[in-house]
């Protein structure tokens, strides 16, 4: 089996398309860098002459006020308390939060990427892995040779869980090493809020807490791996289903497209959520962004993104070993 | 020629979609035999072919490669044999070298020097270690072969080998093969649709037409049958009114007659076309076209 994946993964090298994937990320990464570098200067002009710590300060003091007043809800009181602390952490420990350094822009990076960017790039991997074998003629000596059927398919799995894994690190690294340029390496033990939680109209803040940004980035880059492999396992199951890679690229392309259109208007179409790619946002509910259909939740988007990910590998399976190659 | 047979196909179907393809193919290959499926395009052979090679599964009836079942043994079956079926596609971003190395570790009991001695046996030493994309065609082909060859097969099955190869790659490809069979006792099943090619390098053949062997044969067996004279002679009229006492004759082109090739009346016919006063011009033996022997054996169904 270590042969196997061997092969693919020098098939992968050869081709080359590892390397255009980094090269696609070292290219964006600068250029948000630069739009991100842009919007923290226009910021700090509107502040004007203004020190940051003064302008924390009254936030500080304005949290405090809210808290001393006896009419508020208990538990929009202990949300403030966590606001609080988070104020005062930045202010004793000398962090502009609006000046962020490398794994603000990191986080940042990623929570915009994870329902397009990586799952395209994903894709550009992953599309021709069985296709381009299929419409090459190179299957028919693949197959022929004393393996099974499942363990070459396997392999190729195998491998395409390896390149997600690695273009998700390059992502990681290439977006830190490089914004760091600019913002400066810190801000690892920044506090951040989650837990928020939506119901209704209402946002749910009784489960707030907060968590150092290192912990956070941890847990948005496992999400974010989850959603590349899924898509991986879809544009794999394409892959074996059809002998076009471009075809699979369009379909692959059009539904997550049509997913980035959906999210923004089937608020009415409650169904529209068992969709693979409405639900491709997992990180939005880290950081407790509202869910584009009711009764969505992180749990709910994992559960219905493992349910197309394991239908789509027995698709790509059962298809592959038993299927008629002309 | 032993008598444990190297590929053993019993009465093969092939259904796609309500429709039989295949209608019940057998044939057997002994070691160091070279035999040819003869047919004209769309008659079965490559699907013949795919499911031997376990591409295609059929609907019915048994392949055994080497003794071994290749449906409920797989992997022991593809042990014993070697493949190039259609084209010799190979990764073109790879070198010939790291090609070999590719289908060498998919199966483990291929030794490393194995490498060098496929390579040395079909000549590429000197580009092996080129990428594929640079390669001509019959250079290709010999890459396929040398690949087919690492597993030291049993039965070794190549689809149409001279497809597109010039007069000298055709020639060389015939006599590797030929060699193969001799040196290393391979079993070699080769398909094409020139009757001239499997003439030159075949033991025995089988001739499909829509998807059913209607003949199999030595090769000798089936062109005595099938050689015919051509006769070139003034008057043609005349040299037919004698030739027509003898055997049968048919009008050809270009004011020609044409009979069948029987050797010891060859001369017999001659001398009373002679004493009658026809000039005879040319006469020369020529072998059917696939087509004649075609609708011939199929007793004039045509070929679609």
């Amino acid at each position: 089996m270590i042969n196997l994946v061997r092969n693919e993964m020098l098939k992968l090298l050869r081709k080359k398309r590892l390397y255009v994937i980094i090269l696609i990320i070292a290219f964006l990464v600068p250029l948000f860098t630069y739009a991100q570098f842009k919007e923290i200067q226009e910021q700090r002009e509107k502040m004007g002459n203004q020190d940051w710590r003064t302008v924390l300060q009254q936030e500080i003091t304005d949290t405090q006020n809210r808290l001393s007043s006896s009419r508020i809800q208990d538990e929009w009181r202990k949300y403030l308390k966590i606001r609080l602390s988070q104020q005062q952490y930045y202010l004793e420990n000398d962090i502009d939060p609006r000046a962020p350094g490398a794994p603000t822009f990191m986080r940042i990076f990623v929570e915009n990427s994870i329902d397009l960017l990586l799952p395209l790039l994903v894709m550009v991997i992953v599309a021709d892995l069985v296709s381009s074998e299929a419409s090459g003629g190179t299957i028919k000596l693949l197959l022929t040779r004393p393996v099974k059927r499942w363990r070459i398919l396997l392999s190729k799995y195998i491998a395409m869980l390896m390149s997600v894994s690695f273009i998700v690190l390059s992502v990681a690294v290439l977006s830190y090493v490089i914004s760091g340029l600019v913002f400066g390496y810190g801000g690892w033990n920044m506090p951040l809020l989650t837990g928020f939680a939506v119901s209704g109209d209402e946002l749910l803040t009784d489960r707030v807490h907060i968590v150092p940004q290192w912990q956070y980035i941890l847990m948005e880059f496992g999400l974010v791996w989850y959603v590349s492999v899924i898509v991986g396992t879809l544009t794999f199951m394409l892959s074996v289903l059809l002998r076009s890679t471009a075809a699979v690229m369009g379909i692959m392309l059009a539904s997550l497209i049509a997913g980035a259109i959906l999210v923004n208007m089937v608020s009415s179409w409650e169904s529209a959520k068992y969709f693979f790619m409405v639900n491709l946002n997992l990180t939005n509910y880290v950081s407790g962004m509202a869910t584009p259909i009711e009764g969505m939740s992180l749990g709910f988007s994992m559960a219905v993104l493992a349910v197309w990910g394991l239908a789509g590998f027995i698709i790509a399976f059962v298809t592959f070993s038993k299927r008629d190659i002309y | 020629m032993s008598n444990t047979p190297a590929l053993e196909v019993e009465n093969l179907t092939k259904k796609i979609k309500r429709k039989l393809i295949i209608k019940g193919v057998s044939f057997t290959l002994y070691p160091g035999e070279v035999f040819g499926f003869l047919g004209p395009n769309g008659a079965g052979k490559t699907t013949t072919i795919r499911m031997i090679v376990g591409l295609i599964s059929p609907t019915s009836g048994t392949i055994k490669i080497g003794g071994k079942n290749v449906r409920t043994e797989f992997t022991e079956a593809m042990r014993h044999l070697g493949c190039i079926v259609e084209n010799p596609e190979l990764y073109p971003y790879l070198t010939g070298w790291e090609n070999l190395e590719h289908f060498a570790k998919m199966d483990p009991s291929i030794p490393k020097d194995r490498l060098d001695e496929v390579v040395t046996q079909v000549g590429l030493q000197n580009r092996i270690h080129d990428r594929v994309s640079t390669y001509s065609l019959g250079m290709r082909q010999r890459l396929g072969i040398a690949q087919a060859l690492l597993g030291k097969p049993k039965v070794l099955i190549l689809d149409e080998p001279t497809n597109g190869l010039d007069p000298a790659g055709i020639r060389e490809m015939r006599e590797f093969i030929r060699t193969l069979a001799r040196e290393e006792n391979l079993s070699v099943l080769v398909s094409s649709h020139l009757l001239s090619e499997i003439q030159l390098m075949c033991d025995r053949v089988a001739i499909i037409s829509k998807g059913a062997v209607i003949r199999t044969d030595s090769v000798e067996n089936l062109l005595a049958e099938q050689e015919r004279v051509i006769w070139k002679a003034e008057p043609l009229s005349l040299a037919k009114e004698i030739l027509e006492k003898e055997t049968e004759v048919q009008e050809g082109l270009d004011q020609t007659l044409i009979t069948l090739y029987d050797e010891p009346q060859l001369p017999i016919w001659n001398e009373k076309l002679v004493t009658a006063g026809v000039k005879v011009k040319e006469m020369r033996t020529q072998l059917p076209s696939l087509e004649d022997l075609f609708l011939e054996v199929t007793g004039g169904e045509s070929i679609d």
